[in-house]
């Protein structure tokens, strides 16, 4: 599972599972805020490749790593996200915050 | 068409995954699309880690009961506990309002479920307990087209 978390320069890249549900998510938050914290990293990017379901528990995990590290400049970035990831962060307002790339 | 399904299972987190497949494969008679039983799946998902997070505070020992309803092309889903029960029911259906931040919650849950079913409807005492009522016609043609 560690692997699913790589820091590239000042970058942490996440690799989000193929389902994120509460259940998988405290792991994720977890591990994404050693990342932050040990590794000193700038950004943090969530790459849903992998991705086929997601619950309001994946924007938890956005907008609370969003929180630790935009008071530092920080930027979130969404990429691989299809259409209904994308859906889901535009009815919670994520887009506004988060950078979606292709 | 008349088609009842329900069940009963401990509040536990490793169950949200199981509960909103079972739904899933429940409505498969009613031939969805793939868009639709994502709608199912989170719209479910959401109610019953409502159920663990808040009905039961996280603790085991609780059980969630689902109880689904086939009508014509319409599905019913009831999604029950016996734990906390909401103090007030509009505050908690508010976007971004969550009673446990610190949990990483998003405050969307009810918005996720408001989005994609097409009736929503909570019935809560507090101390007693929560159920959420859901429907959604399956096999029509959403009316407000994706802007995508």
């Amino acid at each position: 599972m560690m692997e699913n978390f790589k820091v590239i320069d000042n970058y942490l890249m996440v690799r989000m599972p193929e389902e994120i549900d509460h259940h998988k998510s405290s792991y994720i938050s977890e591990n994404a805020d050693k990342f932050i914290v040990q590794e000193k990293v700038d950004h943090v990017v969530f790459d849903f490749e992998d991705t086929k379901f997601m619950d309001s528990s994946g924007i938890g995990i956005i907008l609370g790593r969003y929180k630790k590290i935009s008071c530092f400049g920080g930027k979130v970035f969404a990429i691989n996200a299809d259409n209904r990831i994308r859906h889901l962060l535009m009815i919670s307002g994520l887009h506004k915050i988060v950078e979606i790339m292709e | 068409m008349k088609n009842e399904m329900k069940m009963e299972f401990d509040a536990i987190s490793a169950n949200e995954a199981f509960a909103r497949v079972a739904v899933a494969a429940f409505v498969s008679e009613l031939d969805p699309t793939l868009e639709e039983v994502s709608d199912i799946k989170t719209a479910v998902s959401e109610a019953v880690t409502n159920a663990i997070i808040h009905g039961y505070d996280g603790i085991e020992g609780g059980k969630v009961n689902i109880r689904c309803l086939i009508e014509q092309d319409v599905l019913h889903v009831e999604v029950m506990d016996k734990g906390n029960g909401i103090e007030d029911i509009e505050k908690a259906m508010e976007p971004l309002f969550t009673t446990k931040p610190e949990l990483n919650r998003s405050g969307m849950g009810f918005p996720f479920m408001e989005a994609f079913m097409d009736d929503l409807e909570v019935l809560s005492v507090a101390g007693e307990g929560t159920t959420v009522i859901m429907k959604k016609k399956i096999g029509c043609i959403p009316w407000i087209e994706d802007e995508e």
